[in-house]
């Protein structure tokens, strides 16, 4: 994979700048996030969570099994601020 | 706030069938999916599917999501559409609902203001069933418009009516890039060639063969190397890959096309499962992180349960069995006396089976035994 193609593309962060995390000490999905912004985006991820992996792999030479999944936060899908300021409503 | 027997999230092939077994056996039973049409994937599926009799063989995707929603609304279920489930905690789903025009990307402005709730819902089970999600394949150019997961455009196509492209190239020649080629064909588009990194057509020969007669060169062992164009895609390159993955040099090949589709698979959507707390294994056979399940499909986290791809990736056969088996026992775990026949069960268990033979679906069996092994010491008793 060549070192400027993107990877996240919410946040635009590349392939190399991946690696680079990498070789700065992350070793798994969230410390690539921490250092990158990677999957911290609109899509949180979704798009791009198993290319990180796949390069986390190579970087590593270990097994994804070994990694720790990605953390998930809520909101897991885009919703307004506007929907959560209204509160919980019953009909 | 509300309170049910059961909530179910996901109103595809899975969902709706345990929605139905729970309605069944009392449960007052709630399903919510963030479509503005139940039935999940079923809904694009235009072609007939294959198979025994009991999976709905020769009946189109579509009517089967049709004759699910009618048999949950008549057993009592209530189907929540456009309704998006964004988190978990302990037994209570939060949930964001829209009203309006069936818009297929976002609601409208007006809709997220005026015409949306929040509610929460306190479910004494829950069966979560949020199916696949399409894996991304990253090259230069592949952020371009135009570029698009195949689920993607069969959306396009199928739900919406909208061709996204003139001249297509698919990357991947499973069953999902055989199936979704056709399709944008009868659309009216061109597909210049499907391409598979690997020596050999991963889906069924049927669908390989309705394009290659219609004169669709399927290429194995070639990748994608690169998609450029000024403001979108306007040409791919390809090469030939050797038996370890590296481009053989000299055979970049360039193709005009406006749209690629990427069909490289599909992984468990465990997002909000991981977040309710349920403990993930890593399956390559089943496509990814799935969550941890015993035989009655629960999770690690009381209480919670799952079924069809987001226990492993699989068919709407699978899902369908899967659906009623998590439906059974969740309805089961709240009493006795809906406990229902344990006859019931042994024959979903063998119909599962038989749906895992044969050499295509033996390491999904052997994935599911390993997982139900790990299970054995993670679940609850």
């Amino acid at each position: 994979m060549d070192d400027d193609t993107i990877v996240c593309r919410c946040e635009e962060v590349t392939v190399g700048e991946i690696r680079k995390a990498i070789r700065e000490g992350a070793i798994d999905v969230s410390g690539v996030k921490r250092r990158t912004r990677a999957g911290m985006g609109l899509c949180q991820g979704r798009t791009c969570e198993k290319i990180v992996t796949q390069i986390l792999v190579e970087e590593l030479g270990e097994p994804v099994s070994t990694l720790e999944p990605a953390t998930v936060r809520t909101p897991v899908q885009p919703v307004t601020f506007g929907l959560l300021a209204k509160g919980s409503h019953d009909d | 706030m509300r309170e049910v027997d059961l909530a179910v999230v996901g109103a595809g092939p899975a969902g709706l069938t345990a929605a139905i077994e729970g309605a069944k056996r009392g449960c007052s039973t709630v399903v919510l999916d963030m479509n503005p049409h139940p039935g999940g994937q079923l809904i694009k599926q235009i072609h007939k599917f294959f198979g025994s009799r009991e999976h709905r063989a020769g009946t189109r995707g579509i009517e089967i999501a049709d004759t699910l929603f009618h048999e949950a609304e008549s057993t009592g279920v209530e189907v929540m559409v456009r309704a998006e489930v964004y988190a978990i905690h302990d037994s209570t789903l939060e949930v964001a609902q829209t009203f309006g025009e069936d818009s297929p990307i976002l609601p409208s402005k007006e809709a997220t203001t005026s015409h949306s709730r929040s509610l929460s819902i306190v479910a004494r089970r829950i069966v979560l069933a949020m199916g696949g999600a399409e894996n991304a394949l990253n090259f230069p150019g592949w952020t371009l418009p135009g570029v698009m997961g195949a689920g993607a455009a069969q959306t396009m196509i199928n739900l919406w009516r909208v061709l996204p492209g003139e001249r297509i190239l698919m990357v991947g020649a499973g069953n999902v890039g055989l199936i979704v080629s056709y399709q944008l064909m009868q659309a009216g588009g061109e597909v210049v060639a499907v391409i598979e990194a690997t020596p050999r057509i991963g889906g069924y020969g049927v669908h390989a063969a309705k394009i290659s007669r219609a004169g669709v060169p399927i290429l194995t062992s070639h990748t994608i190397v690169g998609a450029s164009g000024e403001s979108r895609v306007e040409r791919a390159v390809i090469a030939k890959v050797d038996p370890s993955w590296r481009i053989v040099p000299g055979s970049e090949e360039e193709l005009e096309v406006d749209t690629i589709c990427i069909a490289v698979g599909l992984r468990p959507n465990a997002r909000l499962a991981s977040l309710a707390g349920c403990k993930l294994h890593y399956s390559p056979s089943l496509g990814g992180w799935v969550p941890i399940h015993n035989s009655r499909m629960e999770t690690t986290v009381p209480r919670i349960y799952i079924a069809g791809d987001l226990s492993g990736v699989e068919e709407a056969s699978t899902a369908l069995e899967e659906g009623r088996l998590a439906g059974i026992c969740a309805a089961a775990s709240l009493s006795k006396e809906r406990a229902g026949d344990p006859e019931e069960i042994k024959a979903i268990e063998q119909r599962l089976l038989s749906l895992r033979s044969g050499p295509f679906c033996q390491r999904r069996q052997d994935a599911k035994q390993e997982l139900i092994g790990i299970a054995e010491t993670q679940c609850p008793k």
